[in-house]
């Protein structure tokens, strides 16, 4: 076949190709792109809007207090409590996660052969998708009763376990995010450093984890957001205990459970222990979301150029 | 490493039979040649003749590649680099290498120059700075960017990047300094820099730089090897490979008829 002849038969295709799809497929987009949009002004909308009706009928200074009572005839609704449960079982949460993440991640992406790294990786994934259900069983189940052996005063319901599985389970999202974060850092720069004489571990420490902190510690962030939104498991093995208390070895709520505890039928709509969930909502959202932006803004501003 | 063959060897790099494979590749075949100090050695051929490869063994970075299997015995100052007693790390703190793109570090031009002497245990901020100045003098670039230390190595320009690797590697003293196609992603005004570079850069140190080009070759080396499909198939004086080749393959490739 000429070229002239192969000309004319993508020119006459082109010219009779239907277009109708490449008009309407953008639009088909848009509506999908807009619908996840909508979904979350609404979302926001309703936090808000129930929220007001909360903080109308409740002071904005008993909300900051430690006395959470919400049930009783003269209720109460301190959220201090709450957040000192989400904030302890978070902390807990990442000082597991961090170490063994970042460990891993610098063993996979720096010292693992290709052939381990095959397997290993996977394994760390299927840990990311057990359902938080699972997790939350494990804490209670097996992880308390064997922490009870070291700590005889552990309370069957404690802070303590619950963060260290929330740990467990942040562990792939900090390793695999981390990992690539490092996996991304050109070879020719590590190559760079091994040229000067630096062993693996200094150009892992000195180099390929400065030229990838972003990525790390935005992994992190969301680590923390992840501990910050968890539910099951702490609702399971952290209980229902609404005392202001710094002792991880008892029960704590954390916002998250206190909506689950009141959304599983106790709280009568209308009333103001009902607004309050919305308004422990919009706290959790902000919280997240707040964590979310430092999380953006930490990688756009500590991006190495390179 | 240091002993009393040392002395004997009058071969900074003395290649005895090197056989190297990727897998079941072969990329070297049986190469043999000598390296002396303070002088400038050219190696040259066509892409993919093994030319990288060659110069990456003789700093053991070859073994970043795990498939990598080598034969035969490299002699550094008459000890095989090889050899149980041989530390990398100390190899590659006493030849440096430059690679072919400029990979500076995501640090200050300061921290790049003394990154190596700070690994290695230098501490004093004077000697460190003292390190700097002079290593970056001795890569031409001080008066560029000696009021600009702290800033991001990232904001010099292609050419001024490569000369701070240059600086980078000199200031941990090495005796050779490797370089793998060193001006092949810069323009020529600073190409010639560089080049003007070597010149100084002999006096001090032994060079083996592999290049493309021929008339790059052909100004700045003292040897040239001729290297084609993991062969060696000519090392001499330059200007008697490029004058004189003793070899009809040489004579093909450095007048352009093939590669
Ligand atoms: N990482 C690798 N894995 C497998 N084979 C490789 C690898 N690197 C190089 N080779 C092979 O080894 C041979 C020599 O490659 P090398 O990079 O040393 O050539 P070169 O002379 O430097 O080429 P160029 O001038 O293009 O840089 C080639 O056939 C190449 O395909
Ligand atoms: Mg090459």
């Amino acid at each position: 076949m000429g070229k002239n002849s192969i000309r004319e038969i993508i020119q006459n295709n082109i010219r009779n190709k239907n277009h109708f799809s490449d008009k309407v497929m953008p639009k088909v987009f848009f509506v999908m792109a807009s619908i996840s949009v909508i979904t979350t002004f609404g979302i926001v909308y309703t936090l808000i809007f129930d929220s007001i009706k909360f903080f109308s009928q409740v002071p904005i200074r008993e909300v900051f207090s430690t006395n959470l009572n919400p049930l009783s005839r003269d209720p109460s609704f301190g959220f201090l409590p709450l957040l000192n449960g989400t904030l302890l079982t978070t902390i807990i949460a990442m000082i597991v996660a961090v170490p063994v993440g970042m460990a891993a991640a610098i063993y996979l992406s720096q010292f693992a052969s290709a052939k381990l790294r095959k397997v290993l990786k996977p394994i760390l994934e299927v840990l990311a998708g057990i359902p938080t259900i699972v997790y939350g069983f494990f804490a209670y189940s097996f992880v308390t009763p064997l922490l009870m052996n070291l700590i005889p005063s552990l309370g069957a319901k404690n802070a303590l376990s619950p963060g260290i599985v929330m740990g467990i389970m942040i562990i792939p999202m900090v390793a695999s995010l981390s990992e690539d974060a490092m996996n991304a850092v050109p070879t020719i720069m590590k190559d760079g450093a091994l040229g000067l004489g630096s062993t693996k571990l200094e150009t892992t420490l000195k180099v390929i984890i400065p030229a990838s902190i972003s990525g790390i510690v935005a992994s992190i962030v969301l680590g923390i957001s992840r501990a910050i939104g968890e539910t099951m498991i702490v609702t399971i093995a952290s209980g229902s205990s609404k005392n202001f208390t710094f002792d991880i070895t008892q029960s704590m709520q954390t916002m998250t459970a206190y909506i689950v505890e009141f959304t599983s039928g106790d709280a009568g709509s209308g009333t103001v222990g009902y607004y309050s969930l919305y308004a422990v909502g919009l706290i959790l959202f902000v919280f997240t979301l707040g964590m979310n932006l430092i999380a953006q803004y930490i990688s756009r501003k500590y991006r190495e150029e390179y | 490493m240091r002993s009393t063959n040392e002395e004997q060897n009058k071969y900074v790099y003395d290649v005895r039979g090197l056989n190297l494979w990727y897998g079941d590749n072969q990329a070297l075949k049986d190469i043999t040649m000598g390296v002396e100090e303070n002088e400038i050695t050219a190696i040259i051929g066509p892409s993919g003749c093994g030319k990288s490869t060659f110069v990456k063994t003789l700093n053991r970075m070859i073994e970043s590649i795990p498939i990598v299997r080598t034969e035969g015995e490299i002699l550094y100052h008459g000890h095989d680099i090889f050899g149980s007693h041989m530390m990398v790390e100390e190899l590659r703190t006493r030849v440096g290498m430059v690679f072919q793109k400029p990979n500076p570090f995501p640090k200050s031009i300061f921290e790049n120059v003394v990154y190596g002497p700070k690994i290695h245990g230098v501490k004093d901020k004077k000697i460190l700075m003292e390190i700097a100045e002079q290593s970056l003098r001795g890569a031409a670039l001080w008066d560029e960017v000696k009021d600009r230390m702290s800033e991001n190595a990232y904001s010099l320009s292609g050419g001024q990047q490569q000369r701070l690797c240059i600086a980078r590697t000199m200031a941990v003293s090495p005796e050779v300094i490797l370089m793998d196609e060193p001006t092949s992603a810069l323009d020529p005004v600073a190409t010639m820099r560089i080049e003007e570079l070597m010149e100084d850069l002999k006096k001090e140190y032994t060079v083996i730089i592999v290049t493309h080009n021929m008339q790059q070759a052909a100004r700045i080396s003292d040897k040239t090897a001729f290297f084609l499909s993991g062969e060696l198939i000519e090392f001499d004086m330059t200007h008697k490979i490029f004058s004189n080749p003793q070899d009809k393959r040489t004579e093909d490739y450095i007048t352009g008829r093939f590669g």
